[in-house]
Order: C-alpha cells, then structure tokens, then sequence
C-alpha cells in the first residue's frame, strides 16, 4: 500500500506570533518555521503502517515556496520514503491545495492520504474535506485511531461526548487529530540519508491546476492586550465579581 | 568565509534542541536535587546517536565532525549541562577506543557504546597526579598475556555507573612516554569504587575513586601501544576541551535567555527592569562575549576538523575562554535575577553550580594558559596562530 502525506511548513507552535506592522500579514523574518504539528502525526501514523508491513511506500508532498524542502527533508528523516515539492509563490488556500492534491493523488495512486486535521497557521480544517470531496473518497476525519484490515480502514474519531468508529473503503483520506501518536525525534543517522532519498520537484501549471487564491485577506492585526487581573481576598468576593461584573454565573 | 551553518547542521541543531526541550530541560532540577543518574534518558540520547558523534561510522558512530558535535552539544546543554557534559566525556573516551583500539575490542565494545546501551569512563586523573597528569603512577605490569594493574584513579566521572573505563597507566619509564591506555570491563576482579563525591554542580552524575588491586587483563585489552597513552590521552582531551567548553556556551545561552525574559516582566522603581541602563549594558555585554566565545569554540573545532598543527593551542583557548566566559554569563544572569536567582526554584543557581567545574577539569584554565603561552614564546609562533 500507498500513503500519501501532505505536510504544512507554518509558523513553529513555540514562537509567538506577531501581525506585520502594516497589518498585511504574520511577521515572518527570521522566524523559526516547522512542520505542523498535526501533519508531524500524520507522518508518524504512516511510517508506523510501513514499520508495521501494512503501507510499502510513504510519500511526502509540501506545496509552498522552495523554503518547503526544509520540512520535507525533516519528514524524509523521520522515515517517508521520498518527497515531492509543488514549488510555488502564491499562498495557496485550502480548496487551491486540495485541487494540487488530487493531481497528485490521481498521479502517484496512493491507497490512503493521510493528513493533519488543521494548520495551526490559519486554522482552516479544510483541505482534507475538500480533498475527499473532489476524489469522491471517503473521509475519516479527527482520528485518533486507525485500524486497516482487508481494503477497509477503520477511523475511530474524537467527537464532542465520545469516539466513533467509522469504516470505509480504500481509497481514503484521514486527518489526524492531537491524540493519534506521539511523533519520534529524528536520529542523527535518519537526517543524513534523508539527503539521500528520491526528492521531485512540480508546479501548479505542470498539475494543470489552477490555485490562484480566492480569498482576499483585508487585514491581519493582533488580539486586544488583556488587561492585568486583579487579587480578591476571599472566595465570597470571587463569586460576587463573577456574579455582578463579569456576570460569568448567575 | 561563511558563518552560516549548512543545511544538515541545522537538522542537527533542530533535533538537538527538541529533544533538550522536551527530554532534559524538564527533569533537570530533579535529577540534580536527587543526585539522579539519567540512564534512561541517556540510552534515548543513544538512540538518536547523540553517544558517538563524532566516532568513526565503520565503527558505528555518526562520523560526524567536532563542529557538527559541538552545534549539537550546545544545544543539548542547554536542557541539563551535567547529562550533557556526561555525554561529551562517554564521546571522548569513546572516540579513544574507535580510533586506537584494536579490531578485536572495537568489535566487542564499539557497538553498544555507540547506541549508548553501555557507557564509559576516562580515568586519567589520581590523587597525587591532577594537572602533572603525566606523573600518574598507576602501574600495568606484563605478565604473560596479560597485564596486571595496580593503582588509584580520582573524580573519573560516572565511575560506578558506567560499563567499562578507558584507563591511564604507566607501563615503562617516568614521564608521558612511559604511559599506556587500556580497556578495563568496570565489573572486572580487583577494581574498586569509592564513595560517590558530594559536589558543588554536575549532582546529577557519579564522581568516584577508582581503586586497582591486582586487575588482571589480557594485552588485548592494551588500547593503541605501549607508551602511546598519554599521546592518545591528550588527542582526546583536544576535543574533550572543546565538548566542555561547548557545555557552557549552551548553558549561558539559556541563562541568557532566561535574564532577557525577567528583564522584560520583573518591575522595581515603577518600571521593568530591563528599562534601567545598567542591566542593558549588562545583557549587551553578555551576549557580545557569548558570541566571541562561541565563535572560538567552532574556530578550534574546525582546526581539529582540518587536523590543523596547532589544533591543541586553539582547543586550549577555546576552553579558557569559553568557561570563564560562560560561568561570568551564568553569574551574571543570576545577579539579574536578584534574590530570585539565588532560589533553587529558578534554574540560574544550577547553571553557575554546574559551568563552574568547566574551568577546573579537563586541564585547569591555569593548565590552558600554559599550553598556550609556552606554544607562543617559541620562534614564529605569533605567524601561525592569530
Ligand atoms: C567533577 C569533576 C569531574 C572530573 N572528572 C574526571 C574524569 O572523568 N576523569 C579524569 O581523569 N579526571 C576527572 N576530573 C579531574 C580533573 O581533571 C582534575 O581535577 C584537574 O585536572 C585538576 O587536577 P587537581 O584537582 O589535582 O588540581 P591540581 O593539579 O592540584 O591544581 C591545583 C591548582 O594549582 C594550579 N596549577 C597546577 N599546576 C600549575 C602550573 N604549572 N602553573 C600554574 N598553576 C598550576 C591548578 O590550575 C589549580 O588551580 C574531574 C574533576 C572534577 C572536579
């Protein structure tokens, strides 16, 4: 079997982030960039299905500018077998990667796409559902388990109040969600051969895709400052701030 | 010249600063308050080959070179500096063993002390022999096929804990050229382990004397030739300098990152701290000598890299300065801290508790200063190394 993993390089989930000062954006000089948190899982769920005898090849894709490749290679070290970089300028919004994507898919076959539930940039948890839509594939989102058996992969999925368990079909697409598995470190050996391993380089006009943006963003600017709390003296102050002033409990 | 690190280093980089993040940085008050020898956490380091950096990938080593180790080691210090600084010493006595050893005893020993399954110590340092290393006097004496060693070993560090030790002793005349290097296996008949050391820093790993009585040895276990141990000493103690001295830069580091923050929230006088001139010239000075130092600690690295003639002077420097360089970051970021940072329950009381040894072992900064200014006053010396 063929898994294929989108990866997001974005904003590392340790930098605080800050609005450029003319509001067109997030400040990115010289920030630490890293692959997304929910898209690490997803490399991590596919190599355990390599290590596991169940997934033969794991293959990483990135769309983004060439900066793309330093994410690539991280996943390349964590064990995917090669990667492949839509190289483009343009930031391309979920329904642009999900069209790239399904280029891609219709290419290389893979059995399963596993992806990360959302950015933790822009937050959208959309691409993977908009990736099943246009394959018409069944779609196993927020999983925190998966389990494959005889051509039907089984999601059990966190949903508010509980789990559930859905099965589907081969060809699927899974997002992950926080609790699937905890990521490996790479090893120092891993990184160098990752150098090593098959790396393809393709373009939007080559995919024949289209993924000019559609969205226009008007302003980008930072949340209000807090203000500074206070310290009550007792408990019955507590409840009667909570009850009168921020009217919290009634 | 380019002082912007490839692509792998920053890999390297990377993964050495998540897993200090994440696996050291969290536990290290708790392992230096309760005296705890990390093994665990150490084998994981092996895992991802942090326990043979720079030893030989025949071997089974990362063959990487002295600078690639020291961006790692760096990084890793600035999770827990004792683990780290344990680290470096099992690299160095290790790399001993890969580059002097013989086929035999790389191949029954090289592969579980690279992945970190086993550990190892250096022992060349005894009680009446600190800085006049070469006036030790433990004995190997040939018996046959083997050698039996008699003697006592100071500070080895890990002793006790480790698996096997990388042993200094004098099988011939006075002096260095009467020194030997053996492999000793740490549970072998006749050897000794004195009381763990009570310690100002690096709590968190065993201190111990070392006793010989009678340890019988095959020759096999002779590590390079007769006579050849002090050169093999000293080679390793090149890079052993520049692992220390990386140990404090990475340890200011984090003193320093932590400073900058409290200079940032802690108010007196109405306002932070950071908004009085006095710390930000402090913090500014702080931060221009780290980075002197760090420069000259890669410097030395890529002359041992380049096997540059001079490569023991520069490693000498690098240690001098580094050390005292970072104990003065991590004290002056304790005193930015005031009363707070004399508390056990911020981290800048253990970081000065643990660089502080870095400018006591692996050759005094005394003992630095000596290879450098005796190199110096010889003919043309002030041509070469600059
Ligand atoms: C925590 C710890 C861990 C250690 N781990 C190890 C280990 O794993 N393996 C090992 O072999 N050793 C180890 N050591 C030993 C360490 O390398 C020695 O302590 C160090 O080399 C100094 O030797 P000494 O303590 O005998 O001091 P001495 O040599 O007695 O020096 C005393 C003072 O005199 C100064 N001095 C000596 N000679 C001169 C001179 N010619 N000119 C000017 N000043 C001079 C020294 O700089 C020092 O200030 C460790 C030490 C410590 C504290």
């Amino acid at each position: 079997m063929k898994v294929l993993v989108p990866i997001k390089r974005v904003i590392d989930f340790n930098v605080k982030v800050r609005a450029k000062s003319d509001e067109t954006g997030p400040d990115l000089t010289n920030v630490k960039m890293a692959i997304n948190p929910f898209c690490e899982i997803a490399v991590e769920e596919a190599i355990r299905l390599k290590e596991a005898g169940t997934a033969q090849e794991v293959i990483a894709i990135s769309i983004g500018t060439n900066a793309c490749k330093e994410q690539l290679r991280t996943a390349l070290a964590l064990g995917a077998d090669r990667a492949i970089l839509v190289e483009t300028e343009i930031e391309v919004e979920p329904l642009g990667v999900a069209k790239l994507l399904k280029a891609v898919v219709e290419r290389e076959q893979p059995e399963l796409i596993i992806l990360g539930k959302q950015a933790i940039d822009d937050d959208s948890n959309q691409t993977g559902q908009m990736l099943a839509s246009l394959l018409s594939y069944p779609q196993g989102t927020f999983a925190s388990k998966i389990k494959i058996e005889k051509g039907k992969i089984n999601v059990t999925r966190e949903v508010d109040g509980g789990l559930q368990t859905v099965s589907l079909d081969l060809p699927a697409v899974v997002t992950t969600d926080l609790r699937l598995n905890e990521p490996r470190y790479a090893s120092l050996p891993n990184i160098m051969k990752a150098k090593k391993k098959p790396f393809d380089t393709l373009t939007p006009e080559e995919l024949n895709v289209d993924a000019s943006p559609r969205i226009e963003i008007l302003k980008v600017s930072p949340p209000p400052e807090r203000p500074t709390g206070i310290i009550v003296n007792s408990v019955d102050e507590l409840i009667e701030k909570l009850k009168n002033e921020a009217k919290v409990i009634s | 010249m380019d002082f912007n690190l490839s692509e792998d280093q920053q890999a390297f980089q990377n993964i050495a600063k998540e897993f200090a993040k994440k696996e050291l940085a969290p536990n290290a008050a708790e392992w230096d308050a309760k005296s705890e020898f990390p093994v665990e956490v150490i084998k994981k380091a092996g895992d991802l080959g942090f326990c043979s950096l720079y030893v030989a990938e025949e071997d089974g080593g990362m063959g990487l070179g002295r600078l690639d180790a020291s961006i790692i080691i760096e990084q890793l210090s600035t999770g827990c500096t004792s683990t780290t600084a344990f680290l470096t010493i099992h690299n160095m006595a290790l790399w001993m063993i890969s580059e002097f050893g013989s086929d035999d005893l790389k191949k029954q020993w090289c592969p579980s002390l690279c992945s970190g399954k086993k550990l190892v110590s250096y022992c060349l340092t005894e009680p009446g022999a600190g800085s006049d290393a070469a006036s030790l006097r433990t004995t190997a004496k040939k018996n046959g096929d083997n050698y039996v060693l008699n003697g006592s070993k100071s500070f080895i560090s890990g002793a006790g804990e480790t698996d096997c030790l990388v042993l200094m002793a004098r099988t011939g005349k006075e002096g260095p050229g009467g020194i030997s290097c053996f492999l000793l296996p740490a549970d072998i008949k006749g050897i000794e382990y004195g009381k763990k050391e009570e310690k100002m820093g690096w709590r968190n790993q065993p201190t111990r004397t070392v006793s010989l009585s009678d340890v019988e040895i095959p020759v096999s276990y002779l590590i390079g030739e007769e006579g050849q141990g002090f050169k093999i000493a000293m080679q390793g103690l090149d890079g052993g300098r520049i692992n220390i001295a990386t140990c404090s830069i990475g340890t200011a580091q984090a003193a320093i990152d932590a400073a900058q923050k409290y200079m940032n929230e802690r108010e007196q006088f109405g306002k932070k701290i950071g908004e009085f001139q006095a710390l930000q010239f402090k913090l500014a000075d702080m931060t221009t000598e780290l980075v002197a130092a760090r420069h000259l600690v890669r410097l030395a690295a890529t002359k041992i890299d380049s096997k540059h003639p001079e490569a023991t002077v520069y490693s000498a420097m690098a240690k001098r300065f580094a050390t005292d360089i970072g104990f003065n970051v991590c004290n002056e970021a304790l005193q930015i801290f005031g009363g707070y940072g004399y508390l056990q329950e911020f981290p800048l009381e253990r970081y000065v508790r643990d660089v502080r040894v870095h400018q006591i072992l692996e050759g005094t900064n005394e003992i630095m200063r000596m290879i450098i200014g005796r190199r110096m006053l010889m003919e043309g010396a002030t041509e070469i190394i600059q």
